[in-house]
């Protein structure tokens, strides 16, 4: 296996193997960390990890090969996968090849034999920093002067439908979901439930959108800080004063944006499967889904028409928002789960409900 | 909701004593339990009769009930202590069922007892298993479809709806016998037919086989507001078949994509919500390997054994957030104790991989069968952390205190692959090591997985270690081999071995290299937030996060898995070590790998290092925490094992020295040194072949004690009476322990005496002298032991004193000593010298109220047996007598003898205390759980030597209301004598014999004392085993007999005329 190199922006380097088909250049990318144990495939195929190189605290990882069903899109948006063990030899009945071939056929690097702890415990401290993965090491130099470049801020344009896909349902409740970038469950989620739903690119107009005669607006996850798509704010202004919203991670923080509250950028963000979610209507706590690494700041609520349902229990940032008098609410986790826990898929149930109601009035 | 206010006074039920299937996982979270009610202010009143457990410390409760668990006992502590509440989730079955009895009796509600943590609807719910089925298809989740049959052709009716493989299990026989799977068409006629004719009521349970299923479980915490969360799911590598306490269990699961995942966490959360659990509950499920099609086995409403294994797995304290949750607090108002600045309303996750391996008690049992089931038999358990699963796996075998530090298994390595190919079919023990040789022998996993239906995942890592072993044949092992061979946990033993270099050698070079072990650490949440709490395990990373501080530390060594002759008492040693330590303002440090454990619990010790107890783990502690010493001496064997090395790696040892070990191990030193002391001592030889002991035979006439030096527990101890025993004992022994020298004692008949003490170096501190019931031959762990002694005159006590005070001083002893004495005809013989903590320390240290293991502490660490303000010299006498009663696992192990010898053979202990030794019999025969009549009939078959010894006792046994059966022999003695008997047929001899009577419940009470016929096949052996499996009491020591005797006399009013 081919030897390759880490190096982050603090000054720490790492060498490890790479278990896909190496990088031909070096390349910079945001490093962050995963602590889901399970659901690599979904990780790796969610849109939000958009230019990111992932590391997954848990040390094996491919354990279960890549099926055919659990993609949350069709192509990986991540950069790099870093984890302390690949496992080639995958062993489960839907394992249809293992992880290290599927991301090297979707040009992902895979980077294994490295201390993810250590890594780990350094994004904690450090926060979520760039890095640069190289196929040869490289010298202090070359790395100060490739530090200096800028990450890029077009994830959720990259990510983004550019057509408009419509999945019908006869006589179901007509969604048009805004798509920042959106993972397949979410979709599947409101399939589930008998909606007919239309995709649109995340800067449709609202013009457009009211052409569909949507019943409810849904707003997706998508990579990235929210700022870098203000454009779209009068339009979901527009439609929130329409139609029902629920918005979910990027949906839920333009949502806020949209509302005058604001963003910002989180230390280290959360990502996995195990976070804590308090919803003070229900007076109790769910296990949530994530994955951002921005969120509404707190104050910023104050002047707003919003108000907070939802925090999350370890560090009491929003999870959850709910405009005062319009039928337009938002979660900064993953309802749709997949991977992680299926305890608040009610937010979809209450959606549609809400739609009902409001369509029954 | 914060918690209860009503509830001001809480009494928590325990565990009892340890047998297989109930171990000290019930100490570790009875303790926690204790301690989460305390910080709430709420009065704790703990009854509990084991006394080797931390939890009936003294300290631990505000009250505590050293008392037979049983429902006339509970009952008086309730109405003199008037508890608000009862917690009973803790306390594994045993307390659960008391609980359920005096619930469904009425007793609580009408003394305003609350019940906490379940209700009496839902263990109904989740232990019958008709009302289970009933609850699962109500709420549509799927149970193995199964049917009651009685007779062959309802059972061939349900097969033709279900279709083969079928599971035949009949009713009410112990331990599945007569039943099986079946796979093909006459099996099924055969064991249908079987298991109907040995069912007493001739009822079969026809169940869907899912067999070779994976199995998965679900460690699920709820609270009143229906908060629920999993802190950990756990995958078996044996699939179903084998009891998840028998299998070898990862946290978290491998082999589950998120979906399945998802899909069983759904299904645990919705059963748990169904039975309205208020704490820990353990859900076990079924998942096909090839769909999504699960069934749920079972779910415990309470904490259990894999609580106590998920809690060490993630550092989530399941006990205490159950308790907390019981008193009515909800999970988003409990802290995190680990990161303490997150809250318990989360789910852990790891990043690494544990790894649980069982300890089974085959090497004391040769004779038992060894095939693994849906019963489980193992004692104990160890668990092993990696960064790998091949690190882990190996962790865990060299943890396992069987003599291997690798996947090799010598006994089998000449067996044909044909044989092995068989043998993993039908699992045992052995299995891992048999699997691992096949691959070694190119035998593809494939193959292995089609056998045995091992995942293909876990076949295929031991795949990776046999690979790796590869590198050892090369002509040189650089710096990366070393390292990858490290990092996939092959033992520095191991790599040693294999270069023919010396483990220390092999040490000096690693080192030398700089491949050095690093320490991570167990956070519950992969590092994403900062933890407080120095929990760690030892890996081959780049970084290690040990965090050192000022103080001197002391590295205090655990005692490894619990099994025969090495249980709970030794971790209750360590914590109390632990505990002086902190008590005198050093670090305690403390290793072991025992997850069941009060001493593996994360904030006992100042820092935990989660390892096994070997040199190479111990090494790379003392390099990264440069203690000022080492205390093994708490640890049992294990830790005693180790001084020598580490003594010559230049550790210092604090308490006595290797010297001083060897002098009590080494039986010519030994004996040479209590000659010169001029103590007496069974005369004694040692052997190291057939024709030297049968030549010794001549000086040394019959009966003879024979048993390999260096062993505890009694291990193949055996007392022999004529050359052919002799020569097969020999025989043995040099197969099974080469090189090891053969003991040859002469076997002396008399009272056994033990005595535990401390020497500070210059004064030495008898707590106690206890007095076995049994006579020697019977080992002192399967003994009845009585304090304060009651047969003893007072100047033979007075020579135990100076002897035991002589021999400590000379022999140097630095800490604890247990001494075992023989008196015959009023001299004091001494057996022998063991200079550590033994198993009688708490004990002791409970009836006597001397903390031992903390005072012995204490003198090792310099303060003084005066300065610790106890006089030197004997304790004086309590007025209390307290006795304490070994318990046995036999119901639990198919083939093995119940006959008591020299060989140890009891799991446990429970205690009886009371004013009168009739009275405190009577409670400890209770507390052991021997249900014994008042009235009834008595089995007699005693061998002619013990006729005029037992006919008074069954003179007195009349008197109380007992009549007799007996074969011929017997039954025309007892005539002679006036005792009302009936004659039975020998076993075989006629178309009923007493086995029947047996089996139909004519007995009560078996006095057997012809117990020399140690083959399967022996009258003897059979009536025991019918004995143990329809729960008839059976006493093979006449002294027992006489105990149980006095405990039936003091309740039993007799009749008499005018």
């Amino acid at each position: 296996m081919n030897k390759i190199y880490l190096y982050l922006e603090t000054g720490q380097e790492f060498q490890g193997k790479c278990f896909t088909t190496p990088p031909s250049l070096d390349y910079l990318s945001e490093i962050v960390f995963n602590t889901s144990m399970q659901g690599y495939q979904e990780v790796v195929t969610d849109p939000s990890y958009c230019d990111q190189s992932i590391v997954m605290t848990y040390p094996l990882i491919g354990n279960y090969g890549i099926n055919q069903d659990d993609n949350e899109s069709i192509h990986p948006a991540l950069k790099t996968l870093i984890v302390r063990e690949h496992c080639s030899t995958p062993s489960n009945f839907r394992s249809r090849q293992d992880l290290g071939i599927f991301l090297s056929s979707r040009g992902v690097t895979g980077i294994e034999g490295i201390d993810t702890r250590m890594l780990t415990k350094i994004i904690r401290e450090t926060g979520t920093m760039k890095c640069i993965v190289s196929p040869s090491p490289l010298s202090s130099s070359v790395l100060d002067d490739k530090f200096k470049s800028d990450l890029t801020q077009n994830q959720i344009e990259k990510t983004s439908t550019k057509t408009i896909a419509h999945f019908p349902a006869n006589g179901g409740i007509r969604i048009v979901m805004l798509d920042f970038g959106y993972k397949k469950n979410i979709l599947e989620s409101l399939l589930k439930r008998k909606c007919d739903v239309i995709v649109v690119p995340f800067d449709t107009s609202f013009e457009k959108i009211q052409e569909f005669s949507p019943q409810g607006i849904l707003l997706s996850n998508g990579p990235g800080d929210p700022k870098s798509i203000k454009q779209v704010i009068p339009t979901i202004k527009k439609l929130q004063e329409k139609y029902p919203m629920l918005a979910i991670c990027m949906g839920h923080q333009i949502f806020a944006l949209a509302n005058g509250a604001d963003t910002e950028k989180m230390k280290f963000g959360h990502r996995g499967g195990n976070h804590p979610v308090k919803d003070f209507a229900k007076d109790r706590v769910y296990i949530t889904s994530q994955n951002h690494g921005y969120c509404v700041t707190e104050k910023s609520i104050n002047d707003t028409d919003l108000e907070i349902t939802q925090i999350n229990m370890n560090d009491k940032t929003i999870e959850g928002l709910k405009h005062k008098t319009l039928n337009a609410y938002s979660v900064q986790y993953h309802p749709e789960a997949s991977p992680g826990p299926n305890d608040t898929k009610y937010m979809f149930d209450d959606f549609l409900t809400t739609i009902n109601e409001v369509s029954n009035a | 909701m914060p918690r209860n206010e009503n509830i001001k006074k809480v009494l928590v039920i325990g565990s009892g004593p340890i047998i297989i299937g109930q171990a000290a996982e019930f100490d570790y979270s009875g303790t926690q339990a204790l301690r989460s009610l305390r910080e709430d202010g709420i009065e704790t009143i703990l009854i509990n009769s084991n006394p080797a457990t931390i939890m009936t410390d003294k300290e631990m409760a505000d009250k505590v009930y050293l008392e037979p668990l049983l429902a006339e006992f509970v009952k008086k502590i309730v109405l003199k202590e008037k508890p608000d509440a009862v917690l009973p989730t803790l306390g594994g079955q045993t307390a659960l069922n008391l609980a359920l009895e005096l619930e469904q009796e009425g007793f609580f509600t009408k003394e305003g007892v609350q019940l906490l943590g379940v209700n009496l609807e839902t263990i109904e719910k989740a232990e019958d298993r008709e009302q289970f089925k009933q609850l699962m298809i109500e709420l549509n989740e799927p149970v193995p479809p199964s049917q009651t049959v009685n007779n062959l052709e309802q059972a061939i009716a349900f097969k033709g709806e279900i279709g083969l493989p079928l599971i035949i299990r009949p009713a009410f026989t112990l331990g599945g016998t007569g039943g099986g799977i079946a796979t093909t068409e006459e099996e099924f006629a055969t064991i249908v037919k079987t298991g109907l004719a040995s069912s007493p009521i001739k009822q079969c349970l026809i169940e869907k086989s899912i067999a070779g299923f994976k199995e998965i479980e679900y460690e699920v915490i709820r609270d009143r507001k229906d908060n629920c969360i999993v802190v950990c799911n756990m995958e078996n590598l044996d699939p179903v078949g084998i009891h998840t306490g028998d299998s070898i269990v990862v946290a978290p699961s491998q082999t589950l994509s998120d979906r399945d995942h998802q899909m069983l966490r759904d299904v645990s959360l919705k059963i748990v919500r169904a039975l309205k659990i208020e704490g820990g509950c353990n859900v076990q499920l079924a998942l096909d390997p090839h769909s999504f099609q699960y069934y749920i086995i079972e779910v415990n409403p309470r904490v259990s054994r894999s609580s106590a294994l998920a809690s060490k797995a993630t550092g989530y304290p399941i006990a205490q957030v159950a308790t907390k949750i019981a008193i009515g607090f909800s999970m988003d108002e409990i802290i995190n104790p680990i990161t303490k600045n997150t809250y318990a309303c989360f789910e852990p996750t790891l990043d690494y991989c544990v790894l649980k391996v069982p300890r089974w008690p085959f090497d004391k049992f040769h004779m038992a069968d060894r095939t693994l089931g849906t019963q489980m038999m193992a004692t104990g358990e160890i668990m092993a952390i990696g960064r790998t699963f091949e690190e882990s796996l190996l962790k865990g075998v060299r943890g396992l205190e069987i003599k291997r530090d690798h996947l090799i298994l010598d006994p089998i390595l000449d067996l044909s692959t044909e044989k092995l190919l068989k043998n993993i079919v039908k699992a045992t023990d052995e299995r891992i090591f048999e699997v691992s040789e096949l691959l070694r022998r190119g035998i593809t996993s494939f193959e292995i997985h089609s056998l045995t239906k091992i995942d293909l995942w876990f076949l295929q890592k031991i795949q990776n270690i046999i690979d790796l072993e590869k590198l050892l044949s090369k002509e040189v092992l650089d710096k990366e081999d070393i390292l990858l061979l490290k990092m996939n946990g092959f033992a520095d033993s191991y790599i040693a071995r294999t270069r023919k270099i010396s483990e220390v050698d092999f040490r000096k070079h690693r080192k030398e290299l700089a491949i050095n072990a690093t320490f991570k650490m167990v956070d519950t949440c992969a590092a994403e937030f900062e933890s407080k709490t120095p929990y760690y395990y030892s890996t081959y990373e780049q970084e290690s996060e040990v965090v050192l501080d000022q103080r001197k530390s002391v590295l205090v060594l655990g005692s490894g898995p619990i099994r025969i002759g090495q249980g709970v008492e030794f971790d209750y040693a360590t914590v109390h070590a632990i505990k002086a330590i902190k008590d005198l303002g050093m670090k305690a440090i403390v290793i072991n790998n025992n997850p069941e454990t009060v001493s593996t619990d994360f904030n006992v010790s100042d820092t935990l290092y989660f390892d096994a107890v070997t040199f190479e783990d111990v090494m790379n502690i003392v390099d990264v925490e440069t203690p000022i010493g080492v205390i093994c001496q708490f640890g049992g064997q294990t830790a005693i094992n180790l001084i020598e090395q580490l003594e010559n790696s230049g550790v210092k040892i604090l308490g006595t020295s290797h010297d001083s070990t060897d002098l009590a191990e080494n039986r010519e030193r030994f004996e040479k040194a209590l000659n010169e002391l001029k103590i007496a001592q069974p005369i004694g030889t040692t052997v190291s072949n057939i024709e030297d002991a049968l030549e010794k035979t001549k000086i040394h006439p019959y009966p003879l004690m024979l048993r390999p030096s260096y062993v505890i527990g009694g291990q193949a101890m055996q007392i022999v009476y004529e050359d052919s025993e002799l020569i097969q004992y020999m025989e043995n022994a040099m197969q099974v322990w080469p090189g090891e020298s053969v003991l040859m004692d002469r076997y002396m008949i008399g009272v056994e005496v033990e005595v535990d003490a401390i020497c500070d170096g210059k004064d030495v501190l008898i707590p106690g002298i206890m007095e076995h019931i049994e006579r020697s031959g019977v080992h002192s762990g399967d003994s009845f032991a009585v304090y304060p002694p009651q047969n003893l005159s007072e100047d033979i006590k007075k020579e135990i004193v100076e002897i035991s005070s002589k021999i400590a001083k000379s022999f140097n002893i630095l800490g604890l000593i247990n001494i075992q004495f023989i008196i015959k005809k009023d001299k004091v013989y001494v057996l022998e010298v063991n200079p550590r903590s033994s198993r009688t320390v708490p004990f002791l240290s409970k009836v006597t109220d001397i903390p031992m293991a903390k005072v012995a502490t204490k003198a090792i660490l310099g303060q003084s047996i005066i300065d610790q303000g106890y006089t030197p010299g004997i304790h004086p006498e309590e007025k209390i007598i307290s006795i304490k009663a070994p318990v046995f696992s036999f119901t639990k192990l198919k083939n093995v003898d119940s006959a008591l010898g020299p060989e140890m053979k009891s799991t446990g202990e429970a205690m009886g205390r009371d004013y009168s030794v009739q009275k405190a019999l009577n409670k400890a025969f209770k507390a052991a759980g021997i249900n014994f009549p008042y009235m009834g009939t008595i089995l007699v078959t005693i061998a002619d030597k013990h006729k005029d010894e037992t006919l008074p006792m069954l003179k007195r046994f009349h008197k109380c209301g007992f009549k007799f059966l007996a074969t011929k022999g017997t039954a025309k003695l007892l005539r002679e004598h006036s005792l009302p008997v009936q004659e039975v047929n020998k076993i075989g001899r006629a178309e009923r014999d007493l086995l029947d009577d047996i089996k139909e419940g004519h007995v009560q009470v078996i006095i057997n004392t012809i117990t020399r016929g140690k083959n399967v096949e022996s009258d003897g052996f059979k009536m025991r085993r019918t004995a143990v499996e329809n729960g008839v009491i059976c006493m093979t020591s006449l002294d027992t007999t006489w105990a149980l005797l006095e405990a039936i006399e003091i309740n039993s009013l007799g009749t008499m005329t005018l």
